[in-house]
């Protein structure tokens, strides 16, 4: 829970959410964007960016979050995604490095951020305030 | 041995190099509880005779990776011999009063939370050295779920083979089938790690996917 003054110059008493835009995550590299995540996280903050991780950048800030995992203070993330899709065309299945396209994703802190429903086309989630 | 038959012992398996790696090394993989280890322990016993690791109906009993080299699978006339490796079960949050729950003492779940998370990261690192995946998934929940998205994502950016086992139904509110529908890509077969149904069928799959 957090207390901000908003553009407009309100204060207001809320949950920050970040959206982050799929031009400034391809400016990044896994690092960098794996450490907005889990700062913004920390935060407590919900995180949704444009275009997700890819599944190998997914399986780095899997180990990144069980590295910075502490009893009192952090118990991880709840994140959701579609899941990216493939060049389907077969000649650039033989030829190429598959390419990889990310879809959106939503992240957040394990104890405010709750998923509903998830299924191909929609991610259903519950966040609460409670810190 | 005679000079000949050796030449010939090493020009083979070398030709076996070359064209056909010998041993496939496959992950089991999958969120806690899924079975993995149940399914691990079933495989190992068919074939072998031998026992994997400890079961348990608290989540995160694994949390050292553990590989049994040299499991021969024979099935329809295909023969593949594998390493198995039983991970620990991925998942993204770790909470130690989850531990507390099913009735663990603050300090016990504590330390249990902690070798979780180092179970996890050991899982995710074992990615990058398998030739094919098992991924485990307990059928009467929700499939599709950040960490088998993950897996299915890593298998499918390194062009490597990935089988999903439905795993747990023997239980009434089983459903392969939403399994089936989420993840439409990949071969699947129904089983019960616990009780042996439909397991031949995943040894035929084993056979043909990973040899
Ligand atoms: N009903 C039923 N229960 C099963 C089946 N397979 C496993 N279980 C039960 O599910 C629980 C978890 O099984 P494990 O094999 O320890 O699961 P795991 O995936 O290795 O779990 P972690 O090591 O904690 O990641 C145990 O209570 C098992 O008896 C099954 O096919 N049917
Ligand atoms: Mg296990």
């Amino acid at each position: 829970m957090k207390r901000s003054q908003t553009i407009s110059g309100d204060i207001m008493i809320g949950v920050q959410m970040d959206l982050i835009s799929e031009d400034k995550l391809s400016r990044m590299t896994a690092m960098e964007k794996i450490r907005l995540i889990l700062d913004g996280v920390k935060e407590g903050k919900i995180l949704v960016l444009e275009r997700g991780l890819t599944p190998s950048e997914e399986a780095k800030l899997i180990e990144m979050t069980m590295t910075e995992i502490t009893p009192d203070d952090f118990a991880g993330i709840e994140i959701e995604s579609y899941p990216s899709k493939q060049n389907q065309k077969l000649l650039d299945k033989l030829f190429k490095k598959p390419l990889i396209r990310t879809r959106l994703t939503v992240i957040g802190p394990a104890n405010q951020l709750k998923t509903l429903k998830k299924d191909r086309d929609l991610i259903s989630a519950l966040v609460s305030s409670q810190y | 041995m005679g000079l000949i038959k050796k030449v010939k012992k090493n020009f083979s398996s070398l030709w076996k190099g070359i064209f056909k790696k010998k041993v496939a090394r496959i992950g089991i993989y999958g969120p806690p509880n899924a079975g993995k280890t149940t399914l691990a322990n079933r495989i190992i016993r068919d074939w072998t005779g031998d026992a994997m690791g400890a079961v348990s109906e608290i989540p995160h009993e694994t949390r050292r990776a553990r590989r049994r080299e040299g499991v021969t699978i024979e099935s329809n006339g295909s023969k593949v011999t594998l390493d198995i490796v039983d991970t620990p079960g991925l998942a993204t949050k770790i909470d130690f009063h989850d531990f507390m729950a099913h009735g663990m003492e603050e300090e016990e779940a504590k330390r249990r939370a902690k070798e979780a998370t180092e179970g996890i990261i050991e899982a995710v690192k074992w990615l990058e050295d398998l030739d094919g995946v098992i991924l485990v998934m307990d059928a009467t929940e929700d499939p599709f779920t950040q960490v088998n998205v993950t897996v299915i994502g890593n298998m499918e950016a390194r062009n490597l083979p990935l089988l999903i086992a439905a795993n747990k139904i023997d239980l009434p509110e089983s459903s392969p089938a939403r399994i089936r529908s989420a993840f439409p890509q990949h071969p699947l077969v129904p089983i019960s790690a616990l009780d042996g149904q439909n397991i031949d069928t995943l040894y035929e799959e084993i056979a043909d996917h990973f040899g």
